[in-house]
């Protein structure tokens, strides 16, 4: 580290070289008071790309849809008070789903803290349950020390956001800078290595198996692509059934005749049977979620469970398992693979054949079956028509929060990780249209598409304007129901069908709006236009609002009502809301 | 679920000595619902810059479990060793007991206080302040002794564990 030593520089200054010494190319931010500093000396920085996203909140998932599709750490530079208030949505989201993202607040100077300055809010306090870690840094001598660990903390181990409080004062200090390579934190040191016993132990379970399933999430694609590949290769070697959690879609590829679809409230019948009746579960990266369990207690009740998490907590927290393994999901992987082939491992054949044939007959129900329509769109031939006429292309789809979350979920067929960014674990509204403004970012020759609710959407709206700003052809495809639609499912089947607050009376006109901002706005109202108008989105090279008009009253099934088991799968409108018990009703 | 027993626990967490730490602990305990019965923190090393807190909390087995779990993901969090199933600890907690009265009661009061090997640390003619070290409970049937003999006041150190035997936590 050559340039560690030298004279020293401002704490701005500081923080444009930290970043760029960690590799940020992009940031996406906000100007303030309390950062002029910093933004002062980005002036005239090079090699950093900044997008000024139009709310704190959208520059938070711009760097999750950045993080989620490259691998690398978003990074986030916004003022003090309302700037860092606006964060923590994002912040929240990013740690519910173990995004890594730096964000950088701007702070009134040391000297006014704990004065109610303007613009002053406690930024650690606030942030301190929605963050892996954070720091106010109040001396400059240790602004570069805190900003490698910061980085390294959001990284590394199980990823997930952090913040670094700057007070202004320190940002115009001079003080030295050291590069990353002579930072060690004192304590922090996640534990990577699998145990081997604990590894060998699994096979064991997993060649003893007469019911397997792989049922995999997040921690996959948060691993790294080397943790897909590893996947593959041991789904192929044992010829297990795999699922997955929301998150982990595109580990494992949907084409495969080895894939269930996703599991869990939404998921599949095959998934969700099978995950009830399997023997031996072998859980990777996944975290046993209430969305993906149901009812705990009746929950895969004859299963060993194996369950691997970078993450110890997450070990025997929601679900007693059998065995834990505490390790990234790569080295495990491939871990088991090497002691899989060493050791000669085989499956029961014939065990498993008749498993298949039962997840046959499952499959054989067809569960995503629904009833088309000429006269109207059909939410879930959208998504069909939307998946065919993409294909092909590297696609990116980011999703709001709601059933058309789900629909995109179920229906579109992701084949590699890292194409899919959705708000799983916080459940955000507002989070498909930053995300894809990040991820047409970090990707500039990808076809970005926001599947979108026209309720999610408008929460972050203004992010348009940020996309139009940077020439970042997004597609934002809003199936439009009129309903926050998962809202309205809720209430016809737990509330008597009293749609309480849940119908849009205003809603704006989408192409007209379109126009406003600057791109292009499209609508289809039938089956007939739906695929010329969802052609001429593609083939537009600038963003787009697409107002997909659809069944205001679809329902999306499968569906695992609340406070009810695997095997208790509502499949259409005709089974009724009886299936709620009241037990049930107080679960969200 | 079976409903498992509630279960009282000693944990000892060593961490950075740094601002807001304490803050990161009490959180993770609120956030997730979690008991705190009694906390005590210092430092205890000033040149490593190392605190040690100590909780006593209660739960079922998995809830414990995930208590230690928690506390051990928290960056400034350097150990966590739980004193009631991986290491034998011996606890000591301090109280200071105000007990203000005269006559039978106030002699009854200090009669009790030689017992427990109570110290006096003030006193006037009509009050006491002693001074008790001991396990928690000991000090709680001190105080249910002097409750009716004119108990005013009492401040409790919470509980300070260390483990038996050479080894560090």
């Amino acid at each position: 580290m050559a340039a560690d030593t030298g004279a020293d520089i401002s704490g701005a200054e500081i923080v444009i070289r930290a970043l760029k010494d960690q590799g940020v190319k992009h940031i996406f931010g906000y100007p303030g008071g309390a950062v002029l500093p910093i933004y002062d000396a980005l002036f005239a920085a090079e090699g950093i790309v900044h997008v000024l996203c139009r709310h704190e909140q959208g520059a938070t998932h711009a760097a999750e849809g950045y993080a989620r599709s490259t691998g690398k750490p978003g990074v986030v530079l916004v003022t003090s008070g309302p700037g860092a208030t606006n964060a923590v949505t994002g912040l929240t989201d990013a740690l519910m789903d173990s995004i890594p993202i730096i964000v950088l607040t701007g702070q009134v100077p040391t000297h006014l803290i704990g004065t109610d300055a303007f613009q002053e809010c406690d930024t650690v306090g606030i942030t301190r349950a929605c963050t892996k870690h954070n720091w106010l840094v109040k001396d400059v001598n240790d602004l570069a020390r805190t900003l490698h660990e910061a980085f390294q903390i959001a990284t590394t181990g199980r990823p997930g956001p952090v913040v670094v409080d700057i007070p202004k004062d320190v940002q115009f200090k001079k003080g030295p800078y050291i590069g990353p390579g002579n930072v060690r934190h004192r304590t922090y040191r996640p534990k990577t290595d699998p145990d081997l016993g604990a590894i060998v132990k699994a096979i064991d379970m997993m060649a003893n198996a007469k019911k397997p399933i792989f049922y995999t999430g997040g921690g996959i694609i948060n691993s790294g692509p080397e943790a897909s590949v590893a996947l593959r290769e041991l789904a192929k070697l044992t010829g297990f059934p795999v699922t997955s959690t929301l998150m982990g879609l595109g580990a494992f590829p949907a084409s495969d005749p080895q894939w269930l679809g996703m599991l869990g409230m939404h998921g599949t019948y095959e998934a969700n049977h099978a995950m009830h009746d399997c023997d031996v579960m072998v859980c990777l990266g996944a975290r046993f979620d209430d969305r993906v369990t149901g009812r705990i207690d009746a929950f895969a009740p004859n299963a060993k469970k194996i369950h691997l998490d970078i993450d110890a907590a997450q070990i025997n927290k929601n679900v007693r398992v059998d065995l834990g393994i505490v390790a990234d999901a790569t080295k495990a992987l491939k871990e088991m693979l090497h002691f899989w082939k060493t050791q000669k491992r085989k499956v029961d054949q014939a065990a498993l054949a008749a498993w298949w044939k039962q997840i046959d007959q499952w499959r054989a129900r067809n569960s995503l079956a629904f009833k088309n329509s000429d006269k109207i769109i059909k939410p879930q031939y959208a998504i069909d028509r939307l998946y065919e006429l993409t294909r092909g292309r590297d696609v990116y789809i980011t999703t709001e929060v709601g059933q058309h979350q789900m629909w995109a979920a179920q229906r579109f067929k992701f084949e590699e990780p890292n194409h899919w960014m959705t708000s799983g674990g916080l459940g955000t509204m507002g989070y498909g249209l930053p995300a894809a403004v990040g991820v047409q970012m970090a990707h500039p020759e990808s076809l970005v598409i926001d599947i979108a609710g026209e309720a999610s959407v408008q929460m972050t709206m203004q992010e348009m304007s940020t996309a139009v700003q940077y020439e970042l052809p997004i597609k934002i495809f809003i199936l439009n129901n009129q309903y926050m639609g998962m809202v309205r499912q809720w209430q016809q089947l737990l509330h008597g069908g009293r749609y309480s607050h849940s119908y849009s009376e205003a809603l704006p006109d989408f192409v007209k709006m379109a126009e406003a901002f600057g791109c292009v706005g499209l609508r289809a109202e039938t089956p007939a236009e739906l695929d010329g108008k969802i052609r001429e989105m593609i083939d537009v090279k600038k963003p787009v609002l697409f107002d997909c008009r659809v069944d205001p009253n679809e329902n999306c099934y499968p569906m695992i009502p609340s406070g009810a088991a695997h095997n208790e799968l509502i499949m259409s409108d005709a089974d009724d809301g009886s299936a709620v018990g009241e037990e049930g009703k107080v679960l969200v | 679920m079976q409903k498992a027993a509630v279960e009282r626990h000693t944990i000892a967490i060593l961490v950075d000595n740094e601002a807001g730490v304490l803050a990161r602990v009490i959180g993770l305990f609120s956030g997730r619902g979690y008991n705190i019965e009694s906390l005590t923190v210092a430092e205890v090393d000033h040149t490593a810059r190392t605190s040690r807190i100590t909780i006593v909390t209660s739960g079922t087995p998995q809830v414990i479990e995930q208590i230690e779990a928690q506390l051990g993901r928290l960056v400034a969090v350097h150990r966590v060793t739980n004193w009631t199933t991986a290491k034998p600890g011996v606890e000591r907690e301090m109280a200071l007991v105000k007990v203000a009265g005269t006559g039978e009661k106030r002699v009854e009061a200090m009669r009790i206080s030689e017992i427990f090997r109570a110290r006096v640390l003030d006193t006037t003619h009509a009050s006491f302040v002693f001074e008790i070290t001991g396990a928690p409970d000991k000090i709680d049937q001190f105080i249910e002794l002097m409750r009716p003999l004119g108990l005013v006041d009492v401040s409790r150190t919470g509980v300070a564990a260390i483990s038996r035997g050479p080894d560090a936590m």
